[in-house]
């Protein structure tokens, strides 16, 4: 207990994530574990370490190295009647998964006239900034936000790592969830939910005045990072954290920009045709009023992403690239 | 001198605000001229000029509300055989002290130009004044380059875009902000809110106003909706509470006309079709003008038969409420023209930018709620008009024709009249006047 009366712990993104896997183990006998090195290695990432010990090979489950086939395997089972939770190492391997992702489990409802859903979640890591080079360093989440039939998550916080799980699982339809490689081992407290955690909603996690800074996953902690570079040079700062990427919380941005009327959308990935492209489309069809300054965008420079750690670190959006953004839009 | 005076814009109003001179003191004007914005309770009216002449002093700064029939501004009548200002060059220059008109300056240097057909077609269309141009051509020819650079001149200078930030731009039309007076402070100059605001602190906060400053609307729009609204009550009140209205009521039937329009939209492109609403009105002006005791006035307890068919036409806005604007003598009009009339009327209905003669004009009033689905509608007259007009949806019903069982399209058609102008007969006089002209669309 803390000091409030609360209930308090230290913990890490990775081993909330963990937290939330094990309790839709404990609580749902359908839940069950299944990727690549998710058993015995413990998870590429460390997950799920511990866990096929505690719950045994039937739950969690090693597969081959084909994404194609247990991303198959994991829709084949949930329309069974099964809850598979699937992990998919990284994002740059689940391209060979998409045909499964994109022509299956987002259109089955719908080809079947509303019979056959599919509540798969598929989980995956994304970004760059560990200098694992070009063809490990993708940000893809973009382009599944892209379908319909599935959602899209993102979670940035501990928060979000501990407690989108339960929701995911109970949606009747495919959820996919990103975990930027990079948040792992972000430590904090983790308080319980004080509201039921949904998969609507936009989050403000730090609220400003005079410009919103709109960003997701890996990108979150840059965020706020330049929000107190920026408070300290009198720049009050909002930053919203999507949360969900598909469907986003289009009332969220609009919202935020009606108080703030200058935006900057962070996201790691490439900037043509992404994430933030939409967003800033959204800005442009919602709140083009509002506005009181072009918005600006912080993505990755087009480029493979370099394995050098100062080019990479070029490459990729930072703290000062956001600083400098937003004062190009307040200033 | 004459003066220029608030006008009436119809029963309902007895003050106005002005909102925005369009002429200069010392410039030529010509009856029918828009010369000011008048704000009233409903819209923005241009008002338009009733004589011709130049304009002298002007008497109130844009942002005054005044009674209506105060002057506003004096106008030098033009002086008789000094030949006709209307053959004055189309666009005067403006000249700081207005020297007694001498000789007709239509007899400039005109006849000099030396430019081909094709020069001349050329700057007609792109409005360019060959006299103010320097020909390049051999012994000062004007080419067809001379034109076209002055063309691109005129646009680049009369186009120059004020860069405001679309926040600013709201904010300055809401408080009443010229943004070509603010100077911007954003990237490459451009406006910003915060420029607005500090060119105008706040919607309460404004101060005097100055003549160079085009004021534009002082109402915000939602004080607007509830003026109009208030405006709307009192004269629907003034109807039902002064004049004894009598209703009477006939259903026509279409089929003819219907007939001859689908025909008529068969044969044509797109842009050229027409409404059944447009014959719907060309019928109820040419009964008008074929009655003409339900076509005018009833003021000071006598009745005054309007000149020509003003038909008044019943917009309802997309912020609530509704205008009656008047086609002019839309008996004359081909139902082209009326058809383009209506959508221009109509559109401008809606933005707000109706000139004065089409606001006070009106001789009688057409109600048209078929396209809202209804199918009958009696109406509430426009004091001090003495009828209205209404017509429903056009519908399939079955209905007796030639001793048979028939479906045919068919509308009803009412009207709402002053009973002390005029009698019951005289009302069904006009609706069948009404039915008859549509059973033979051709002719309309």
């Amino acid at each position: 207990m803390g000091a409030d009366g609360t209930e308090k712990s230290k913990t890490t993104y990775r081993e909330a994530m963990r937290e939330a896997i094990r309790e839709a183990l404990r609580s749902d006998d359908r839940v069950f574990l299944m990727g690549e090195d998710v058993g015995r290695y413990g998870g590429c990432f460390g997950v799920s370490l511990g866990l096929l010990e505690e719950f045994g090979p039937e739950r969690i489950r090693d597969t081959p190295l084909s994404e194609s086939t247990f991303v198959g395997a994991g829709i084949g089972a949930a329309l069974a009647g099964m809850r598979p939770i699937v992990e998919i190492m990284t994002v740059n391997f689940s391209l060979l998964a998409l045909d499964q992702i994109l022509n299956n489990a987002a259109t089955l409802l719908h080809m079947s006239g509303g019979q056959l859903p599919v509540p798969i979640v598929i989980r995956m890591t994304t970004g760059a900034g560990r200098q694992l080079a070009a063809q490990h360093s993708h940000s893809l989440e973009g382009w599944y936000a892209h379908i319909p039939g599935i959602r899209v998550l993102a979670p940035a916080t501990i928060e979000d790592a501990r407690h989108m799980l339960a929701p995911a699982l109970a949606d009747p339809d495919p959820v996919l969830i990103f975990e930027h490689g990079s948040l792992y081992n972000l430590s904090g407290e983790l308080r319980p939910p004080t509201r039921p955690v949904d998969l609507d909603h936009a989050a403000i996690r730090r609220p400003g005045t005079d410009i919103s800074l709109i960003t997701y996953g890996g990108s979150l902690p840059k965020a706020l990072a330049a929000a107190d570079e920026l408070a300290a040079e009198g720049v009050e700062a909002e930053v919203i954290d999507l949360r969900a990427l598909r469907p986003l919380d289009d009332a969220a941005i609009a919202a935020s920009v009606t108080r703030t009327h200058r935006a900057v959308v962070i996201d790691e990935a490439w900037r043509t045709g992404s994430l933030a492209a939409e967003v800033c489309a959204r800005i442009a069809e919602r709140s083009f009023y509002e506005l009181d300054a072009p918005v600006e965008r912080v993505c990755s420079a087009e480029v493979p992403i370099p394995y050098a750690r100062r080019l990479e670190e070029a490459a990729l959006p930072q703290t000062a690239d956001i600083v400098a953004a937003a004062h190009r839009a307040v200033d | 001198m004459a003066e220029f005076t608030m006008p009436s814009l119809g029963a309902d109003m007895d003050k106005g605000t002005l909102q925005e001179w369009l002429v200069q003191p010392g410039e030529l004007v010509r009856k029918g001229d828009p010369v000011a914005v008048i704000e009233t309770a409903k819209s923005s009216i241009e008002v338009e000029c009733f004589a011709t002449g130049r304009m002298g002093e002007l008497l109130i700064e844009p942002g005054t509300t005044v009674p209506v029939g105060t002057p506003l501004a004096l106008i030098e009548p033009a002086a008789e055989g000094a030949g006709k200002p209307e053959k004055a060059e189309e666009k005067p220059p403006v000249r700081p002290a207005p020297a007694p008109v001498s000789a007709p300056p239509a007899a400039q240097d005109r006849g000099h130009v030396e430019a081909g057909p094709l020069v001349r077609h050329l700057a007609e269309r792109t409005g360019v004044d060959l006299a103010a141009v320097q020909g390049s051509g051999h012994g000062g020819r004007l080419t067809r380059t001379d034109v076209e650079q002055a063309a691109a001149a005129t646009t680049a200078a009369g186009q120059a875009r004020v860069r405001a930030t679309p926040l600013a731009r709201r904010l300055a039309a809401e408080r009443g902000v010229d943004l070509a007076a603010v100077t911007g402070t954003g990237r490459d100059s451009a406006i910003r809110a915060a420029d607005v605001r500090k060119a105008a602190p706040g919607p309460t906060a404004a101060g005097p106003r100055h003549l160079t400053v085009p004021v534009r609307p002082s109402h915000p729009p939602e004080d607007r909706t509830a003026a109009r609204r208030q405006a709307i009550a009192g004269l629907m009140t003034r109807a039902n509470r002064d004049i004894p209205h009598y209703y009477l009521s006939t259903t026509i039937d279409m089929a003819p006309a219907m007939g001859w329009l689908h025909e008529h939209n068969r044969r044509s492109p797109v842009a050229e079709r027409i409404l059944p609403a447009a014959l719907l009105l060309k019928a109820a002006a040419l009964a008008a003008r074929e009655v003409p005791e339900l076509n005018g006035f009833w003021t000071d307890d006598h009745y005054t038969a309007g000149e020509g068919v003003h038909l008044g036409v019943a917009v309802s806005l997309r912020r609530g409420g509704l205008v009656a604007p008047a086609l002019h003598d839309a008996d004359t009009l081909e139902l082209r023209q009326l058809m383009n009339g209506l959508k221009d009327l109509v559109a401008r209905a809606r933005t707000g930018r109706l000139r004065s003669s089409e606001v006070s004009d009106p001789t009688i009033t057409v109600t048209n709620l078929g396209d809202q689905g209804v199918e009958t509608v009696f109406g509430v007259i426009y004091p001090p008009q003495v009828a209205l007009v209404g017509f429903g949806r056009i519908v399939d019903r079955p209905c007796a024709v030639d001793g048979l069982l028939g479906v045919r399209p068919v509308v009803t058609a009412t009207l709402s009249a002053d009973h002390r102008a005029t009698d019951g007969a005289v009302g069904a006089h006009y609706l069948t006047a009404v039915d008859h002209l549509l059973h033979t669309p051709e002719q309309l």
